[in-house]
């Protein structure tokens, strides 16, 4: 089929704008731009299902004179579930602003963690440095242990506390979250 | 067979039950089931010496030809009975191993039972896939019952490196099969043994392949997970890793042998690992001093002298090494038991330090040796038959290549002079009596019933030496399937003459006993040659550089930023599809300007609309603007045919502007400017970029559009199938349902989720409903007269705040926009309209009452939860599918009932009806319960001034 000019322009136009939106750190423009997106996207399926026709119902038109009804089938629930989405972001909007009067898209401050994380380990400990109890069973027959002389390990320190001295500087994922803010009143 | 295997599965899901009825003594009922299969697989004995062999063949998932091939032929039959025996007798031990009251034993008890029916799967399994699948339920069960409770730091570090280590191999393996399966053109084992094919696929998958089994059976340079996992239990260690789970890889060598011995690359790999395993293992057993540990390097050393024998693919050999499997299976598990009882008595299990047991503990000590007796090779005993018939084989045949057969009959000789060494170790270091060393103190002497599982165990090791001619029926029977190299077939027998192998035996007695002599001098040199480096450390050191990549690749690219992010998804959008759209893409040769000048017009208001949208600051502005564009877009769908299309469209660009203004009211007016001119200048490129990008996709796919679209039949289909005129709607309702299902189901998932932000701690408030009691005392304190409720209004809400005349409208409008909403509903099916377009001319009647009379007119209008109104139309709509399916049609496939009824006359009823009223009932649900949370909620929290906020010392993550 041949294409008109019109309707890819639009689809740009459309697609441009939303993304420009959506690139934004506030939780509003993000919305708006999803929205632009949307509407760029169910005219792109459309239009990339036929010519204009007539209405697909019989009675109305022939089969040969309709336009294809399937986009319309699938671009039909698409518009009732971007409604559902932009009302669940509008929430989290709303939330976001209650929790700390902000909309803004943070910078995630996990990842910032493990990104500072560069020469760390695992949470595992090397087998020589555990506390002889808590060693393989092949490990408590080494021969450093059957001299008796050890090796530096001091048993009286648990593994925890042992790992909290390793990695002072990095919080635990379980522990000290911040407070949430309260809202002035 | 399928039969027991579910035996096993119902005991293991009972089996924590009936421990905690019955304690301890509950093992005993658990060892009625493999004792069962066991007289199952003996009762087939005959038919399977015969020559025959038993199969049961079920179709599990056709699709993928997969199914529950079971058979039982003569080394099915050797294992099977090894695993059911052997398992009766670890779970008759159980009930005096652990304690009456011993926390972990019912959950011990259904591990066990659950292993032993999945090894006699495994050993069992004719379909490659089944095979693996329980292979690797095998591994899982290892891991619970190494990690036990998972208190002991040790216990999970042991049973998480077996499970990374055999998961690894198995799923190696699990790749291995596949290539085995393609290449042979069958995934039936037995099949693919027969004819395995050739080419370098089959080389690879034999690799694999191999690489499962030698993580599994503990081969070099993986060994060290087996020692490691004897923080197990004793009667764990006695069972899988010893006689059962050890043995699978062995098992499935010898399974395999017979078709691939003579694959390149096999000879190499089995018999070097093999043999290096066992120098390695029998070396380091001589340095143990935990008599558990000596055994488990022991069990690694003769497991690599079973992965010779059977690897081999001789008939010699392989006879060898079922015998050696056999014997192997009876003598370790009894002296594993036998540790068990001296650590239970005594509790220790310090070789230096137990002193004089063998005085106190006779029976235990007749057991124990007449074990090691048959482990280090010694006349009568099985072990001494099988060691012998590997020698023979060896001397006169047993590989193809004589060298090879003269290096690995060395290598065997030396490993088991080794084993001959630590044997006597372990039976001088369990019960003889050292000097300077006191007596051990029997804490618990163990009963009749403690010592029975060693005991009988250990019996048919002495019994089955004389009598190994009783084997040799079943032995021949999967030996005979392999070349015979030999000059002749030496049948298992005690006695066979003077010959080379009775040499070679007395020479390794010979050894193993100055070996003991001199163990101070042994263990010196062993300690003076000791590397710094091992295998753990080695497994060690990769996880931790896992560990560190893993760090370093996920620092480097979450930067945290998520703008960052879909700017990195969009330039590769752009790179990669845009590149081919480039170069490759069929470009229109022709265009036309428009389909008709209105559509030019309407589009030039969407695309200013949507530059305005990027340029204003102010909310509310910016959100009718982006409505402008949806209005437009209803246009051109109207304009290009789609009316169901343009009549949604607008109602819900409609319905979308009256939620952003429910929570935009509660916002600053202005956005705040976050980005840097430089930031806003990127994001213009890439979103131009984008642009033309999606107009040219747009262009290109409009041209590209020759073929006959699948939707060519619908019409057609939609009246006769579907029985309705509205192509689009019977697409909705009948034709694609199932996508119409999925996506109601999100409708209801985002609906909740709104709900959940707003109110937090509930599924949704209570109905604002006016209390008449409350109503009364005000109405008393009030000036004012008592006025009706036909507005809700009026009792509610301050003069200044309402306007009587849209109350009013409202009020009389709200029935007839109901009824309308309806009539589009039932009308859908021939005229547009539809359940959605239905549901959403109701939810805009109801936006109407709220916004005209406040929460409480909302409250009279819809007294209902909307959670239900979600619940039932998801109800409706799923329920129709079964009805259907009731009815003798697929699955949301529409069903036509005509009939007549009196008044009505003829009425045709089609089920996707209900289909639609569901959808409608969804729809209605998202919208109030949008209204019930952004709107009604919200106004409460200013109104009573009662913000649901986090309480003091509650943890928001955010």
């Amino acid at each position: 089929m041949t294409p008109t000019v019109v309707l890819p322009v639009i689809i740009g136009g459309l697609y441009a704008a939303g993304v420009y939106l959506l690139l934004d750190r506030s939780l509003t423009r993000v919305l708006l731009g999803f929205l632009l997106l949307g509407n760029a996207t169910n005219l792109l399926l459309l239009s990339a299902g036929g010519p204009a026709g007539l209405a697909p119902i019989l009675g109305y038109a022939e089969p040969e004179e309709m336009s294809d009804p399937l986009p319309q089938a699938l671009i039909l629930t698409a518009i009732v579930i971007t409604f559902g989405i932009a009302a669940f972001v509008l929430a989290i909007i709303y939330r976001s602003w209650r929790l700390v009067r902000q909309e803004v898209i943070e910078v995630d401050e996990e990842d910032r963690r493990v990104a500072a994380r560069s020469q760390t380990d695992a949470d595992d400990i090397d087998p020589d440095d555990l506390a002889p109890e808590d060693r393989a069973a092949m490990h408590a027959d080494t021969f450093a242990a059957d001299n008796g002389d050890g090796d530096g390990v001091d048993p009286d320190l648990d593994v925890e506390r042992r790992l909290a001295r390793r990695y002072s500087g990095i919080p635990s994922d379980d522990v000290d979250l911040p407070p949430t803010r309260r809202r002035n009143r | 067979m399928l039969a027991v295997l579910l035996l096993h599965l119902v005991a293991a899901v009972l089996a924590p039950v009936l421990v905690r009825w019955w304690g301890r003594t509950a093992f005993l009922a658990l060892a009625v089931v493999p004792a069962a299969g066991f007289g199952w697989v003996l009762s087939r004995l005959r038919t399977v010496t015969a020559g025959g062999e038993v199969t049961e063949r079920i179709p599990w998932v056709p699709a993928l030809d997969l199914e529950v091939a079971l058979r039982l032929d003569a080394l099915s039959l050797t294992f099977a009975l090894l695993v059911t025996g052997v398992g009766a007798l670890v779970l008759l031990y159980c009930a005096r191993y652990f304690e009456p009251d011993d926390e972990g034993s019912a959950r011990f008890a259904g591990n066990l039972t659950a292993f032993a029916g999945s090894m006699l799967g495994l050993v069992l399994a004719d379909d490659l896939l089944l095979l693996y699948v329980f292979w690797e339920l095998t591994t899982v069960f290892s891991f619970l019952l190494i990690g036990g409770a998972g208190t002991k730091l040790a216990a999970r570090r042991a049973a998480s490196q077996a499970l990374i280590l055999t998961t690894a191999g198995g799923l190696a393996m699990l790749v291995g099969l596949i290539m085995l399966g393609e290449t042979s053109g069958s995934y039936l084992l037995s099949e693919v043994i027969a004819d395995p094919g050739s080419g370098p696929l089959l080389v690879a998958g034999t690799m694999l392949v191999l690489a499962g089994a030698v993580t599994k059976s503990a081969m070099i340079p993986f060994h060290f997970w087996l020692p490691a996992a004897m923080e197990a239990p004793t009667p764990v260690s006695a069972y899988l890793h010893a006689a059962a789970m050890v043995k699978a890889g062995i098992y499935l060598v010898a399974r395999l042998a017979p078709g691939f011995a003579e694959v390149p690359g096999w000879r190499p790999v089995v018999l070097g690992l093999g043999l290096a395993t066992m120098l390695v293992g029998g070396y380091r057993a001589l340095r143990q001093n935990d008599l558990k540990l000596l055994l488990a390097f022991g069990t690694v050393s003769q497991l690599g002298f079973l992965m010779v024998l059977v690897g081999s693919g001789s008939r010699e050999l392989a006879a060898a090494g079922l015998a050696m499997t056999l014997a192997h299976a009876l003598f370790k598990s009894t002296l594993f038991l036998t540790v068990g009882v001296v650590d239970h008595a005594t509790g220790m299990r310090d070789l230096r330090k137990l002193s004089g047991l063998g005085r106190r503990l006779p029976s235990l000590a007749v057991i124990g040796t007449l074990a090691a007796a048959s482990m280090a090779g010694l006349p009568p005993l099985l072990g001494f038959v099988g060691k012998e018939a590997a020698f023979t084989a060896l001397w006169d045949g047993g590989l193809p290549d004589r060298t090879a057969a003269a290096v690995v009959l060395t290598g065997l000789v030396l490993g088991s002079v080794l084993t001959a060494g630590y044997t006597a170790r372990f039976l001088w270091g369990a019960f003889a009596r050292k000097p300077g060393c006191a007596d051990s103190d029997l804490v618990h002497p163990p009963g009749a019933l403690f010592l029975a599982a060693p005991a009988t165990l250990a019996l048919i090791g002495l019994l089955a030496g004389p009598f190994s001619p009783l084997l040799e029926p079943l032995v021949a029977g999967y030996a005979d399937t392999m070349p015979l190299l030999a000059p002749e077939a030496e049948k298992l027998a005690l006695w066979h003459g003077l010959q080379p192998a009775l040499l070679l035996s007395a020479l390794t007695l010979a050894g193993g006993a100055l070996l003991f002599v001199v163990r101070r001098g042994v263990f010196r040199t062993q300690r003076r040659m000791a590397v710094g480096a091992s295998a753990d450390e080695g497994y060690w050191n990769t996880l931790q550089a896992l560990d560190r990549l893993a760090v370093l690749v996920t620092g480097t690219t979450q930067r945290g930023s998520l703008p960052a992010y879909l700017g990195t998804i969009l330039v590769v959008v752009l790179a990669l599809p845009g590149s081919v759209l480039l170069f490759r893409a069929p470009w229109p040769g022709e265009w036309r300007a428009w389909d008709s000048p209105i559509q030019a017009l309407v589009g030039a208001v969407a695309l200013i609309a949507a530059v305005l949208a990027l340029r204003i600051r102010q909310r509310l502005s910016a959100v009718l603007v982006v409505g402008v564009t949806g209005y437009a877009l209803a246009v051109l769908f109207a304009l290009q045919g789609a009316p169901d299309l343009a009549l949604t469209q607008f109602l819900v660009e409609t319905l979308t502007l009256v939620v952003f203004v429910l929570v935009l009211r509660k916002l600053p007016k202005d956005i705040t400017e976050r980005h840097r001119p430089r930031e806003r200048a990127g994001r213009g490129v890439v979103a131009v970029a984008v642009g033309a990008l999606m107009a040219a996709a747009g262009a290109v796919a409009m041209s590209a559009r020759t073929a006959t679209p699948v939707s060519v039949d619908y019409p057609d289909a939609a009246y006769d199938l579907g029985g309705g005129q509205n192509v689009v709607n019977v697409t909705l309702v009948d034709i694609r349902a199932w996508d119409t299902l999925g996506e109601i189901s999100l409708l209801v998932v985002a609906a909740t989720g709104v709900a959940s932000l707003v109110f937090l701690r509930r599924r949704t408030g209570s109905v604002d409903r006016i209390d008449p009691v409350q109503l009364a005392r005000q109405q008393r304190t009030s000036r004012r007269a008592p006025r009706g409720q036909w507005l809700a209004a009026s009792a509610v809400l301050a003069p200044e705040r309402r306007s009587v005349i849209l109350e009013v409208v409202t009020r009389i409008l709200f029935h007839t926009i109901l009824v309308f909403s309806i009539f589009l509903l039932f009308s859908g099916h021939n005229e547009p309209g539809g359940g959605f377009a239905g549901g959403l001319v109701a939810g805009l009647a109801l936006v109407l009452r709220y916004l005209a009379g406040g929460r409480y007119e909302l409250g009279e209008a819809a007294p209902v939860d909307p959670g239900l109104l979600l619940g039932v139309g998801l109800l409706f709509s799923g329920g129709t599918g079964v009805v259907g399916l009731v009815l003798g049609v697929e699955v949301l496939q529409t069903a036509i009932l005509e009939t007549t009824l009196p008044v009505l006359g003829d009425v045709k009823l089609v089920t996707s009806l209900f289909f639609d009223i569901g959808v409608y009932l969804i729809v209605v649900g998202l919208v109030l319960d949008i209204l019930r949370s952004l709107g009604a909620e919200l106004d409460r929290e200013v109104d009573e001034d009662d913000p649901i906020d986090a309480a003091p010392g509650e943890v928001i993550a955010r």
